[in-house]
């Protein structure tokens, strides 16, 4: 059944497979992209998810959130363990007529970029069909908030403290999608809590892609970020306004920019909202904002070349 | 003997044994001395023998999450490693066993690393021991073939639920070309049907599985698995049971030779058995008696039988084919001394240092290990230091 995608925010289904009273934290972006894929993609369908802070906050003995089956068995090996589900439903289904399931997989950034990235490579690389969902907060929220291969450059964590000598980190996040793309995957794309109906649209499309997806999703984490929880979605908009967070997607051999940010808001905005960035506006640390502001733009405009070269 | 005589290695025993059991994944990384088995099923699965899905994964640790997943999923699950290989599934070793995941394993003893050496110890089985896994032991090709087929009948019994190891010594048996009864495939269907899965991931029945467990209830769950332990044992004999009606081969968790009358015997895991029992019978040409006892079934220990056996010796060495590096014993040699300390009469215990990395062990080394043991019997105490056969200087 091919699924259709939605124009407005009314078209999204209203029936819930993620029970409200988890314990994920106010403001918390997680809970937005669950909801959204348990309900566009439709059943039968497993989730398995990484150890994190989704996995800890929604499944404590004797509750669950979860109103699919779901499997957590470890923090590296979720893209692992759903390429063995993956794989058996696919058998069984051939020699006893089981209906195959389709696997939707939940990693956190350290799951994903970091300790799991082997996993999800070789995942990626067998071609199970399986929708990789990468909920990123940009930390290891779960254990406090340490430094990841996707914590942005400048970002004060508490393994990556803005210190006297050293403002914060000074490296690179990783590029999920690219990576991702190179595997020779059909589908991967950027999502964000601000823009329900392109995240929605997104996952319909990964849902419709046979073969493994990658979704990269960008959650806001007051808690690790230090925001006010009330602010959760104008921060995770001005991501995207910002050019920080592009949102766009690659779709078989074709880059697209989803929601085009014409004129950019100042980064400014979005760092003097977050504790973590907050270093970042004080005068001794400007060449390092400059640096970030040099990023972001390099980035863009490699996204765009891209976009245009695909049209 | 019932079945037909054919000539294989260890591996493709076992390979031919997960193809009769119709296993429906396989999850696997290759690692000598256990490739051949991987090879094997693989080739199966691409000539249309076998109708399995095969996950070609890119790590141990992978080999046995997908295998998790797999069997979680309802499907008799197979993989097999060996050494390095099983040391970097550990952390998984743990989770399959806590969530009851079925799975048959093979293993190819092999030493851990450093220095890299492919040939067998039983570091990695031991390694192993605590993590809630079964194992058994083959002596032989025979052996590894039959116990591969009954691990499934043990691990997917729903009183049990429960992954199993089948070691079978690396080289010496995974490459060693012997000949073997094997079973019809009609026969083997009737003795392993279909899997049947006990709450398998169902998406009409939707389950958590692998939960948060917090202080209020991670006791009360380890409980409950620990108590499936005490069932295992009577599984194992209704299967090693029924398989010797099938086949006329007797199987037992624990195996005596030479016992009747003798006060000195030799406790030992794997291949060697058969050594030890060549040695034991030019011995007793001699007028010496040793008798000695082997263990098919390792985890969980058989302890009652074990006492049963060994409280008649006065002296027993117990060769470990490992070391327990700063521990009070070697690996085999802590189990059977917790399994004897509370038996009424104990026999002195010494524990022997064998065959590491391959090194060869031969009935000589078998009559070194008596003449201690005489000596260990005119003293009356044990030497303090585990006895090294097999050494270059010896």
């Amino acid at each position: 059944m091919e699924l259709k995608t939605i124009k407005t925010l009314k078209e999204i289904p209203r029936e819930e497979q993620f029970a409200p009273g988890h314990r994920l934290c106010a403001g918390c972006g997680i809970p937005q992209v669950v909801r959204l894929a348990l309900k566009a993609v439709p059943d039968p369908k497993v989730v398995v998810n990484a150890t994190g802070c989704l996995e800890v906050a929604t499944t404590i003995f004797p509750y669950t959130s979860w109103g699919v089956p779901w499997v957590h068995i470890a923090f590296e090996n979720a893209a692992a363990v759903a390429s063995g589900i993956e794989a058996a439903f696919k058998i069984l289904s051939k020699k006893y007529g089981v209906e195959k399931p389709k696997i939707i997989v939940f990693g956190g950034d350290g799951g994903t970029f970091d300790i799991g990235f082997q996993a999800l490579s070789g995942a990626l690389e067998r071609g199970h069909d399986m929708i990789y969902i990468c909920y990123d907060n940009e930390a290891y929220m779960n254990t406090g908030i340490q430094r990841s291969g996707a914590t942005p450059k400048g970002a004060s964590t508490t393994t990556s403290p803005a210190g006297k000598v050293v403002p914060g980190k000074l490296e690179r996040k990783k590029n999920l999608i690219e990576i991702a793309i190179a595997h020779g995957i059909r589908y991967a794309a950027t999502m964000n809590p601000a823009f329900p109906v392109d995240m929605y649209n997104k996952i319909v499309k990964a849902a419709n892609t046979p073969g493994p997806t990658v979704l990269h999703y960008f959650t806001p984490c007051p808690t690790g970020w230090y925001f006010d929880p009330s602010r959760s979605i104008e921060v995770a908009r001005l991501a995207v306004q910002t050019r920080i967070w592009p949102l766009y997607e690659y779709d078989n051999g074709k880059i697209r920019i989803t929601v085009p940010v014409k004129e950019p808001r100042p980064v400014e905005d979005y760092f003097k909202l977050q504790g973590r960035f907050r270093h970042l506006l004080e005068p001794e640390n400007k060449w390092l904002l400059e640096e970030i502001k040099r990023d972001i733009e390099e980035n863009w405009q490699k996204l765009m070349r891209m976009a245009e070269q695909s049209k | 003997m019932k079945g037909k005589l054919v000539g294989m290695n260890g591996d493709r025993a076992v390979a031919y044994a997960a193809k009769q059991a119709k296993v429906d994944v396989i999850s696997a990384y290759p690692i000598t001395p256990q490739t051949i088995i991987v090879e094997t099923l693989a080739e199966y699965v691409n000539n249309g023998e076998l109708d399995a899905a095969f996950i070609p994964v890119e790590s141990e640790h992978t080999a046995l999450s997908a295998a998790v997943g797999a069997s979680l999923a309802g499907a008799r699950v197979f993989t097999a490693t060996s050494s390095q290989g099983l040391a970097l599934m550990y952390e998984i070793l743990w989770i399959a066993a806590g969530l009851r995941a079925p799975i048959v394993m093979a293993i190819g003893n092999r030493a851990l690393s450093p220095n890299i050496n492919i040939h067998c110890s039983h570091d990695d089985a031991y390694a192993a021991r605590d993590t809630g896994w079964l194992q058994f032991f083959a002596e032989n090709v025979q052996e590894a073939y039959d116990l591969t087929l009954m691990a499934f009948r043990v691990a997917e019994d729903e009183r049990v639920l429960l992954p199993t190891i089948v070691n079978l010594d690396g080289f010496i048996l995974t490459h060693a070309l012997e000949g073997l009864y094997v079973l019809e495939d009609a026969e083997v269907d009737a003795f392993l049907p279909k899997r049947k899965p006990i709450n398998p991931i169902d998406p009409k029945n939707p389950k958590t599985y692998g939960p948060l467990d917090f202080t209020d209830w991670y006791m009360e769950h380890k409980r409950l698995q620990f108590e499936v332990y005490q069932k295992v044992g009577g599984v194992v004999r209704e299967v090693f049971d029924e398989y010797e009606k099938l086949t006329g081969r007797h199987y037992q968790p624990v195996k005596t030779f030479n016992v009747e009358g003798a006060d000195k015997a030799i406790v030992i895991l794997g291949s060697s058995a058969g050594t030890a029992r060549f040695a034991a019978r030019k011995l007793a040409e001699k007028g010496m008696k040793l008798g000695v006892v082997s263990l098919t079934q390792y985890r969980p220990f058989p302890v009652a039988e074990l006492r049963k056996v060994l409280e008649s010796f006065d002296v027993v060495a117990v060769l470990d084919r490992s070391v327990s590096f700063g521990s009070p014993g070697n690996q085999l040699f802590m189990d059977v001394s917790t399994a004897l300390y509370s038996s009424k009469k104990r026999p002195i215990l010494v524990n022997v240092v064998y065959g590491l990395g391959g090194r060869d062990f031969t009935p000589l080394h078998v009559e070194r290990i008596y003449a201690a043991l005489e000596e260990v019997q005119r003293k009356g105490e044990a030497p303090e230091e585990s006895l090294w056969v097999g050494l270059r200087e010896g």
